[in-house]
């Protein structure tokens, strides 16, 4: 067996291992006219209104059920940049690589990071590359840039009474799916990563007047939708029946003494929209791709008679009522 | 205290048992109660701790009635 | 009865004012988490006990903890709750920043693995909990004999409840009826809660986890508190929990742990010693034993800390001085603030007053 080839300092001492490491693995997978151009920094057209967002990837493991990092450090910025009606035209791409890291794995996480920004409809215009001692991991960061058409106002602090709550999916999936791996629980659960472009696009060439749009990451659906209420002012009320959520990402917390509303997604959206276009910015997410799940959660209410500005309720399935906060602390799986 | 879930055995093992919970597969040590495949578990903390009775709804109904005489 | 009727009784009861303990933490979860509180009728006031392992293990066990993987050769193996638990120095947490050694497991079993693949190292596993988790604790010490794994150690902090719900019931707690812990009672059975119920003439109702059968243990609770003021006997014990709970329990595994543990006194957090409320490995297996023996010194974090009221009852988290103010799950103050099933952290996170 030939043995497996890695990641050595020599890869980032800027001489000769540097610029082989980029020939072989870069640049065949990002090839494009700005790249090609061989400069110290890009030049690109562009003008009016632009969104910029950055975001660095630390995941392990780097290879998951449903995706790799190379899929997520798109998807992650990519998604950012929509949230805001953006439409998202450039990535960088800043790789520290791990001394000890499988050239073969680089590869195809490469080869994945390019195929989902083909996918998202963003060009790779620039890249680093540097090598730091450790255990054979890779981090990557990622910046995006993106178009807003002009007179587009999509913002969390937008959400107004009577308006309609929607999440494009399941919820939990990507966080699910992490931890059973690292906790090596045998699961049918993949990570939802996903660009949501044909979603965002969807809702806006459809006529929606979407007030915000946010990506369910880190602190999952109840960090979100705290953080619009109190971004907005405004109280929101969901309702437990209507969150999707899998059976078997629902039995995987259960197992690890896990809420569901608190775990991360890299693929789904929330998206409020005034209730009489509700039943319109379902029918349009459900036909796109990733958002066959979604569903319609809750509504925005003023503040009243037990509802008060910027909390989040939910009612629960037995008629109760739960007040939510963002997450507190670390997801951490427990039995007790 | 004490978070537990119910699941299906699909195999049984020397210690151990591979217990489905909707998609998700833990092999669950075995060694507190005897099973077979098919049965229902409750697990905890990766441990079989006891079978579920499948006449559940009927003992459930039995409790109700007993609540009803209850005052 | 059903769902909707239970809701309605308890929604509607106009009787004395009562005051109903659960004694679990996942009790006390599920309650914020399915907004039972506003279910029921104000004069039913749900109070939470001493049911979280992690909110009950004293601070000299967590130091111990500390100790144990910061020296060479060592690695502490736990469950994510106790993660976070401060010490009278710093956390786990803390320490594993500083260059600690602590792995975090879904199960006990997934340290045979790793003491397999690194015979060097000596791995202590964080054994805290109740009647639930002794078992498992039991088995885990079978395969170590069975296997003659010589690198697998056991800091215990094993509580039992019935010690420490007569401590509730003596010192005068103001309470008449308790939601009693389901998975507990998987394996102790119904049955050990019988001598409680009938010393104090006071009403158990075996709950499980999910919304409807916690309403339902509920109602079943506050209709026996009925029937005691109509002079019949109060005491009773109700299994609302039959799919998985019997009167025996599960007889195997309480054999198993009366084999490798014996009952004895324990340190709680706040509380202090309580006498036959604990289980420690017995001397024939203290081998095994990463030194638990001695740990019964408690620190407060913070002096005005309520944690012991709050875990006896005596006080709701809303009413510590500390609470929200200068105590909150980022910058807990007391260990009921840590875990995500203490009383102060389930009250802080679902704002429940």
């Amino acid at each position: 067996m030939p043995e497996t080839v890695r990641i050595t300092m020599e890869h980032g001492s800027g001489g000769q291992a540097t610029g082989e490491l980029i020939g072989e693995i870069f640049a065949p997978a990002f090839r494009n006219e700005v790249l090609g151009q061989m400069e110290d920094s890009a030049v690109v057209s562009g003008s009016g209104r632009i969104a910029v967002t950055t975001d660095s990837f630390v995941v392990t493991p780097l290879v998951f059920r449903g995706g790799d990092i190379g899929r997520l450090c798109v998807c992650g910025t990519v998604n950012d940049l929509l949230m805001r009606g953006a439409v998202p035209r450039y990535l960088t791409c800043g790789f520290i690589l791990e001394e000890g890291l499988e050239i073969e794995l680089l590869r195809r996480i490469v080869r994945s990071l390019a195929e989902t920004a083909a996918e998202a409809g963003v060009q790779i215009i620039a890249g680093d590359t540097k090598v730091i001692e450790g255990n054979g991991g890779l981090i990557i960061n990622t910046t995006g840039v993106g178009s807003v058409p002009d007179g587009l106002d999509i913002s969390a602090g937008n959400a107004g009474e009577g308006d309609a709550v929607l999440v494009s999916g399941t919820m939990g999936d990507h966080h699910a799916a992490i931890l059973g791996e690292r906790l090596q629980i045998e699961s049918d659960i993949e990570s939802d990563c996903a660009p949501l472009g044909e979603i965002v696009k969807g809702l806006l060439d459809g006529g929606i007047r979407v007030r915000t749009l946010r990506d369910v990451t880190r602190g999952g659906l109840g960090t979100v939708l705290k953080e619009l209420a109190e971004a907005s002012g405004k109280c929101f009320i969901i309702e437990e029946d209507a969150v999707p959520v899998s059976a078997r990402v629902r039995d995987f917390c259960g197992l690890l003494g896990l809420d569901p509303l608190y775990m991360g997604n890299e693929g789904k959206l929330v998206a409020v929209v005034p209730r009489e276009q509700a039943a319109e910015a379902l029918e349009i997410m459900k036909n796109a791709r990733y958002g066959s799940g979604a569903a319609v959660i809750g509504k925005v209410a003023g503040a009243g008679e037990g509802t008060e500005a910027g909390e989040l309720l939910m009612r629960t399935q037995i008629g109760g009522v739960r007040r939510l906060t963002v997450l507190q602390g670390e997801g951490l799986p427990r039995i007790c | 205290m004490c978070v537990a879930m119910p699941g299906r055995v699909l195999s049984v093992g020397e210690r151990t048992a591979l217990v489905d919970f909707s998609g998700n597969r833990v092999q669950a040590r075995t060694g507190l109660v005897k099973i077979e495949p098919g049965d229902n578990v409750l697990v905890h903390a990766g441990c079989i701790l006891q079978k579920v009775s499948d006449r559940e709804m009927e003992e459930m109904n039995a409790v109700m009635r007993e609540m009803d005489e209850l005052l | 009865m059903n769902l909707e009727e239970i809701k309605q009784y308890l929604k509607e009861y106009n009787g004395p004012e009562l005051k109903i303990m659960e004694v679990c933490g996942s009790h006390t979860g599920a309650i914020a988490r399915n907004g039972i509180p506003g279910l029921v009728s104000d004069r039913i006031r749900l109070i939470s006990g001493p049911g979280c392992p992690v909110c009950v293990t004293p601070s000299s066990y967590i130091d111990r903890l500390i100790d144990l993987c910061l020296t060479p050769g060592v690695c502490v193996v736990t469950f994510g709750d106790l993660m976070r638990v401060p010490g009278s120095r710093m956390s786990l947490q803390q320490a594993s920043g500083m260059g600690g050694r602590v792995k975090i497991v879904y199960s006990p079993m997934d340290v045979f693995p790793m003491a397999q693949r690194e015979p060097e190292t000596t791995f202590v596993f964080a054994a805290v909990g109740f009647e639930t988790t002794a078992p498992v604790y039991a088995l885990m010490v079978e395969q170590i004999l069975e296997d003659h794994i010589e690198n697998i150690r056991l800091l215990t902090a094993l509580r039992t409840m019935p010690g420490i719900i007569d401590r509730l019931c003596a010192g005068g707690a103001d309470i008449q009826g308790f939601l009693a812990p389901g998975h507990v009672a998987v394996v102790t059975g119904s049955k050990a809660f019988e001598p409680l119920a009938a010393k104090y003439s006071l009403p158990f109702g075996v709950a499980g986890f999910t919304g409807e059968q916690i309403l339902t243990a509920l109602c079943g609770i506050v209709k026996a508190c009925e029937r005691a003021k109509s002079g019949k006997d109060g005491g009773l014990v109700m299994n609302f929990y039959p799919s998985v709970v019997t009167r025996e329990g599960n007889t195997e595994a309480q054999e198993l742990v009366e084999r490798y543990f014996g009952v004895s006194d324990a340190v709680w957090r706040g509380m202090g010693m309580v006498p036959a409320s604990g289980r420690l490995l017995r001397e024939e297996f203290a081998a095994l034993d990463a030194g638990s023996r001695d740990l019964t010194e408690d620190h407060k974090i913070n002096k005005a800390c309520c944690c012991d009221k709050v875990l006896m009852g005596k006080m709701k988290p809303t009413q510590c001085p500390l609470f929200q103010k200068v105590c909150s799950p980022l910058r807990p103050q007391g260990a009921c603030m840590v875990s995500t099933e203490g009383n102060c952290y389930t009250y802080y996170v679902n704002h429940r007053e």
